[in-house]
């Protein structure tokens, strides 16, 4: 039982950390991708290739003035930034970042916790992660912040629904709502190659409309209406400043990775590679091939992030009336329309 | 009127499929962008790297000496006079016995001094100088906290001893 506990605090200390550093590095990434895009450089100053910027950017943030407007709601002001970062923080318990590892002949898994309804929890969390940006702008007593707020929840709230559809597709042929179990069943073997049946193969349509909806749970452009900047001065976070508003920022690079992470672990095999079975077979030993698993998983992770930061710089916003045509009159029923098509083929074959 | 070849005739006509699908629309702006990604950039890095100066660049000046030495101005006062910003002000002293190996004429510019602030970098005082003696550099004159440093005196200005004419501390007359 001791080692059971020190196991998963390992686990999740590890997760804790990598998931902040690459949110750290992240911020840095799209700054230099958004650079590259526009021709220039990015930030190169702070160490090579500018490897201590997001360090100075964080140690800057502490430095400045902790602000709270006269009239707003102390504790709500305070509250709000917290839940972003703790929500944002909290899915990770259930993405499996590799198979196992065998440690002193014992089998550490690395997830921390495999829950039989690991998609609703993620599905919860994140629903609780709009709550941070709600109470962050109705606390700010200031009305750029409530519009964001506002448009923050409407957008969230419309998006999940059409989010949630097209994952029931995915349950429908998967069975399961685990994310381990789902993960696992990617390593089932493709036209005779281990680890390369990939819901995306089954899945394509759900899959784009998953990525929509995470681009805009993410608020990420096209979809980043709560804070537009050149409609609402910063949206929700106006009148945040210093650490507080570093959370907010920051919380969203997380979210973005913990939805990267998803997106890979549902769509794209999670730690599965093609051969993987196969270099066990040929004496690879079983840890190396484990480890390969999570290295491939975060370079899905990267390359997802990549196209989250790929389309910012890409796109225009969304009008919010274009923005609301697209989620309920286009997703919603291609998201049914999805789940009709998995129930037949499911039915024929 | 049709000032470029890129303009298109507006028409609120139905959009096709495709266009009402805009993910071809996207999936082009995206490549465009990735194209601009890996694209050579054309910064300068400004303080390890630096563009060089047009050949008739005009900067700071510098007040020249001759193969042995000795400084060309004869203190004439022709820049002077020829200043559009009456930036220039010379003293003029007469050259002693055994001060021949310093100066080229029998006059010499005892205090030479250019204020910096009042300067155009126009160029007229090396057009009307006769003796070749002063020249507009590469060089820039630096930023500094005091406007009395702005007033170049002979300290600054003079070539320094045992310095040749290089292209980088000032340039020929007319190429």
């Amino acid at each position: 039982m001791e080692i059971f506990l020190i196991d998963k605090i390992v686990v999740i200390t590890l997760v804790f950390a990598i998931s902040l550093v690459v949110a750290l590095y992240s911020t840095l990434a799209e700054r230099k991708v958004s650079g590259f895009i526009q021709d220039r450089l990015g930030p190169n100053r702070a160490g090579i290739f500018g490897i201590l910027q997001p360090l100075a950017d964080g140690g800057k943030f502490f430095f400045k003035e902790e602000f709270i407007p006269a009239n707003a709601d102390k504790f709500l002001f305070i509250l709000g930034p917290s839940i972003s970062m703790l929500t944002a923080l909290m899915t990770s318990a259930v993405i499996p970042w590799g198979t196992y590892l065998e440690v002193a002949g014992r089998a550490v898994t690395l997830q921390v916790t495999d829950i039989n309804i690991g998609l609703l929890y993620v599905f919860a969390v994140v629903s609780v992660g709009v709550y941070g940006i709600m109470i962050g702008g109705w606390a700010s007593n200031n009305k750029f912040s409530l519009l964001g707020a506002l448009r923050a929840s409407s957008q969230m709230i419309s998006y999940e629904i059409a989010m949630g559809l097209s994952i029931i597709a995915l349950v429908m042929t998967s069975g399961s709502l685990s994310i381990g179990t789902i993960v696992g069943q990617q390593t089932s073997e493709l036209f005779g190659i281990s680890g390369a049946s990939w819901n995306i193969i089954y899945q394509p349509l759900g899959f784009m409309i998953f990525f929509i909806c995470a681009l805009a749970e993410c608020n990420r452009t096209p979809f980043d209406l709560p804070e537009s900047e050149s409609e609402l001065v910063a949206g929700y976070h106006t009148e945040y400043s210093s650490m507080k508003l570093g959370l907010y920022l920051f919380a969203e690079y997380i979210n973005m990775f913990i939805s990267g992470a998803i997106m890979s672990a549902l769509y794209f095999g999670g730690y599965n590679f093609p051969f993987m079975n196969e270099l066990v077979e040929m004496g690879w030993s079983h840890n190396l091939v484990a480890i390969m698993g999570v290295g491939v998983f975060f370079l899905k992770i990267f390359f997802f992030i990549f196209l989250f930061m790929w389309i910012r710089w890409t796109l225009p916003r969304f009008r919010y009336d274009q923005l609301m045509n697209l989620g309920w009159k286009i997703l919603i029923p291609l998201a049914l329309f999805n789940i009709l098509i998995t129930g037949l083929f499911i039915l024929v074959f | 009127m049709k000032l470029t070849n890129r303009s298109k005739v507006v028409v609120n006509k139905e959009m096709t499929l495709a266009e009402k699908l805009y993910l071809p629309a996207i999936l082009s702006g995206m490549g465009i962008t990735i194209k601009h990604f890996f694209k050579k950039k054309p910064t300068i890095q400004y303080p390890e790297q630096k563009r060089d100066f047009s050949f008739i660049y005009r900067g700071k000046h510098v007040l020249k000496r001759d193969e042995e030495g000795r400084e060309n101005c004869t203190a004439c006062g022709l820049c002077a006079v020829s200043c559009p910003a009456e930036a220039i002000s010379i003293v003029a002293g007469e050259r002693k016995p055994g001060e021949e190996k310093l100066y080229r004429e029998e006059k010499y510019a005892k205090s030479y001094e250019i204020n910096m602030l009042r300067c155009i970098f126009c160029g007229l005082c090396e057009e009307a100088c006769p003796k070749d003696a002063i020249y507009l550099t590469e060089e820039l004159a630096p930023a500094n906290y005091d406007r009395s440093n702005f007033i170049y005196g002979k300290d600054k200005l003079v070539q320094p001893l045992g310095t040749s004419a290089h292209p980088k501390t000032y340039k020929p007359y007319k190429k």
